[in-house]
């Protein structure tokens, strides 16, 4: 028989645990992951399942040695590898891929002590290793929407692991239906002044990473979540907009040499990167201020990274410097105790 | 608590080996400069990319270390206290300047691989530490017998971290290629990211031996009173 | 404020009274202070003088040796070459400088002067001119010799001499044969008044390589590529016009 405890006035509801955040965060990523599925065929779907195994597998590995309890029904470690599958080369070799899986998780969670003590997002350590690495394999884009990509892998997929990946150029220029030069939107203006269509970068029929290709679905299922109340509003918010005004600013200064704002908004993973990994709750900020100034300096180092460094996408890496910067910036914006006068905190105490 | 245990373990090994052979041993495994005392890591870090590297460094700074050591040694009773950190630097430049010339009559190629490390050693932790901790308190032939087992300690941990960084970020071993044709190099390996990863992938294995052994010594009583706490 | 110059006070009373000597014989006079250093520096100097000796020769033919491998890469069929030192004003060998400059007498030394290594062939004749050239790379600074011929008005080949770039993308500059094959004839005709080159040498997109003054650039090493294109363009602006105004002093050597 069943016991019914009755309870006076205030009832405490419960707040969503981080599993039902993390469950409803891997349900808005499965639009993307469906798109990605359907631009780039099989080796999108084998990317996404390769990752998730590696980071699942890492997660348990490291809870069986450390002796922790199992982390595994949180979800995070399934969250950080579909976000890893989504922001490699679709073409990306799977053994890389994997080695990605396994970094991320290992160096980017489980060495700080587990989720909730990583000062990075794992799934960008994870990436940002590869990209280290392989640095090849990681700049190899292939078309999108290829006729036979449900039937067949793209060549470098499958490559023997340790081994150097199957070149794709071939493969490129047969399957392509337009002519494929095999860069990215960002890649083709920044080094060739080339611009691309924004509607094409929102609807995403673009090269790409697997899953960043839509800005405008990647944006849908961002919305969900902070319709949700799964999501703080304001880093996105903060990020599109602080990359945003530096491109703007960088436009107005010369146009003809920085492109449009928009199109800086909608192409590479500045969407992805903004929507589902720079709030990742862990990394930011916990004060209102300290997350617009995270959110504005991440948007602001993309732009910088983007125009003037070496690679032609800085998201990644804009994002992991935000995470280092968020102590920093909590520190800096605690607000300040109510009845406590300032001169109590930090001054010394008068006799 | 894990010192204490660790200083009582090292008083018993002194006592059951002999002294020289524990002083030449201590540097190799026990006070490894490297991966126990976390010494020298400019060189450690920065010119480990391949196996040769590592080894050139290790041995001109063995040469350096037992030239100095042996010197320092000889003239300890004459150098006043006052002026011994300025008399120990000239001693180990001029062993410095000496290695850097016969590295450049060796092989220029080397030389330039080794780039400004080589001038560097001179500000190595390792060997003033060594001047200054060791020589000037003990007899030469103990002082030379400390040179050498720190110097192969150290060179040692060199080529660990300059075989795995070759072996993973180029596919060779003294430039001999192990995998053929088809390796897919991990260029970050060499890159100077990949110097960090190498050391900590080190330190976490050093660590977790030195861990299990401490663990395994300690007896049930003193575990007992280790979990208590 | 006043509490902090009290500590001052304090703490240099404290510091006076470890430093006033208790004990005499802790403190040495200066001159055991003064023997102790100079015969260590006496020492040092020895040992150093000694290895100097004995390397110098070593490290001399080390370097010729480097170098002479460097230019005989670069200018194919050379065996010889002679050192000359070239700037705006005139060219002379790199012996003759070295004397003028110990007897004094240097008109050269104020403007800026390149060593050029002018390589010949089994039967003395000129085959070609070896320079060197440099420009930012991804890294660093990127150092390369390269070789010119005179007679096909051509660049003939490089070799890096220092480059740090990333291994595996920008170090291919120094190993990939097809982008090495760029420089085995590399167009660098100068205009008819021989004041600057007709066609000046440039970096295209891999696989878009037209003219034979382009340089075909290796995927993925764009910016390494670009670094050597530029600085064969800025080297063979800057020296061939001068050059080409004093080889006959070269040929007739």
């Amino acid at each position: 028989m069943e016991t019914v405890e009755v309870r006076t006035s205030p009832h405490v509801h419960g707040a969503p645990s981080v599993a039902t955040i993390m469950r409803n965060v891997v349900y808005a990523l499965l639009p993307i992951c469906i798109f990605a599925t359907y631009q780039f065929g099989l080796s999108a779907v084998a990317l996404i399942i390769v990752t998730t195994l590696a980071c699942i597998f890492t997660e348990s590995f490291f809870n069986r040695i450390s002796g922790t309890s199992d982390s595994l029904g949180d979800f995070s470690a399934v969250i950080t590898g579909v976000l890893l599958a989504l922001t490699l080369p679709p073409g990306f070799p799977l053994w890389m891929a994997a080695v990605a899986g396994f970094i991320a998780i290992a160096l980017g969670k489980k060495l700080f002590g587990g989720l909730g003590f990583n000062v990075f997002n794992p799934a960008l350590v994870g990436r940002a290793f590869v990209q280290a690495a392989f640095p090849v394999a990681i700049t190899t884009w292939t078309p999108s929407l290829t006729a036979a990509r449900f039937t067949e892998f793209i060549p470098s997929t499958l490559t023997f692991p340790f081994a150097v990946p199957a070149a794709v150029d071939q493969w490129n220029a047969q399957v392509a239906v337009d002519a494929f030069s095999g860069a990215t939107p960002l890649a083709l203006s920044k080094f060739e002044n080339i611009p691309t269509d924004t509607f094409l970068l929102l609807f995403g029929t673009t090269a790409g990473s697997a899953g960043e290709t839509s800005a405008l679905l990647i944006l849908l299922c961002g919305l969900y979540l902070i319709f949700r109340n799964m999501l703080d509003w304001r880093i996105p918010a903060a990020v599109l907009l602080g990359a945003f005004l530096t491109e703007e600013a960088f436009h107005l200064f010369d146009s003809a040499r920085f492109p449009d704002p928009w199109f800086m908004l909608f192409s590479g993973g500045l969407m992805l990167g903004a929507m589902f990994m720079a709030s990742d709750m862990v990394g930011s900020p916990v004060t209102p201020v300290g997350v617009w100034i995270f959110g504005l300096l991440i948007g602001f180092l993309t732009i910088i990274i983007r125009l003037f460094g070496g690679l032609n996408e800085g998201i990644m890496y804009a994002i992991l410097l935000g995470n280092a910067a968020s102590p920093l910036i909590d520190a800096a914006t605690q607000p300040r105790v109510y009845g406590v006068t300032e001169a109590k905190i930090f001054g010394k105490k008068v006799d | 608590m894990t010192t204490n245990t660790s200083a009582a373990h090292s008083e018993v090994k002194l006592k059951s080996q002999p002294d020289s052979m524990d002083t030449f041993l201590r540097g190799i495994w026990q006070d490894n400069p490297v991966f126990v005392m976390l010494l020298g890591m400019c060189p450690v870090l920065a010119v480990t990319n391949s196996v040769v590297n590592a080894l050139a460094m290790g041995i001109a700074s063995l040469f350096v270390l037992f030239c100095s050591n042996t010197l320092v040694a000889l003239l300890r009773n004459f150098i006043p206290k006052q002026v011994r950190i300025a008399s120990y630097i000239v001693i180990i430049a001029t062993f410095v300047t000496v290695v850097d010339y016969v590295i450049q009559a060796i092989s220029l190629d080397l030389y330039n691989a080794l780039g400004a490390f080589i001038q560097l050693i001179v500000v190595n932790c390792i060997i003033l530490g060594r001047a200054e901790a060791f020589a000037s308190k003990n007899k030469v032939g103990a002082a030379m017998l400390d040179a050498l087992g720190m110097g192969i300690g150290f060179t040692l941990a060199l080529l660990c971290l300059g075989g795995v960084r070759e072996i993973l970020g180029n596919g060779t071993f003294l430039g001999i290629s192990l995998f053929g044709e088809n390796f897919q190099a991990w260029s970050v390996m060499i890159l100077p990211p990949g110097g960090f990863f190498v050391l900590g992938a080190w330190l976490l294995l050093f660590n977790w031996l030195k861990e299990r052994k401490d663990m395994k010594a300690l007896s049930p009583d003193l575990q007992l009173a280790e979990t208590k706490n | 404020m006043t509490v902090s110059a009290n500590n001052n006070s304090e703490s240099s009373g404290q510091q006076k009274k470890s430093e006033t000597p208790p004990p005499v014989q802790n403190l040495p006079s200066n001159t055991v202070m003064i023997r102790a250093l100079g015969g260590i520096a006496t020492i040092a100097g020895v040992i150093i003088v000694f290895v100097f000796q004995f390397t110098q020769p070593y490290i001399a033919e080390n370097k010729r040796r480097a170098i002479e491998k460097a230019i005989y890469q670069v200018v194919p069929g050379a065996v010889n070459r002679t050192s000359y030192l070239l700037n705006e004003q005139a060219l002379m060998l790199e012996t003759e400088f070295n004397e003028s400059e110990s007897s004094g007498s240097s008109t050269v030394s104020q403007v800026s002067t390149e060593t050029i290594y002018a390589a010949f062939d089994a039967s003395g004749k000129l085959v070609g001119i070896a320079m060197e050239a440099a420009a930012q790379g991804y890294q660093d600074v990127i150092r390369i010799l390269y070789g010119y011929s005179p007679e096909c008005e051509c660049i003939t080949g490089i070799s890096i001499l220092k480059s740090t770039e990333t291994p595996g993308l920008g170090d291919k500059i120094g190993t990939d044969l097809k982008f090495l094959a760029n420089f085995i004839a590399l167009d660098a005709k100068l205009n008819q008044e021989k004041t600057a080159l007709l066609n000046p040498i440039e970096t295209v997109k891999h696989g878009r390589k037209t003219a034979d003054w382009q340089i075909d650039s290796i995927s993925g090493a764009t910016v390494s590529s670009n670094a050597i294109g530029k600085m064969l363009r800025e080297s063979t602006k800057k020296m061939l016009p001068l050059l080409i105004k004093h080889l006959h002093k070269i040929i007739k050597s």
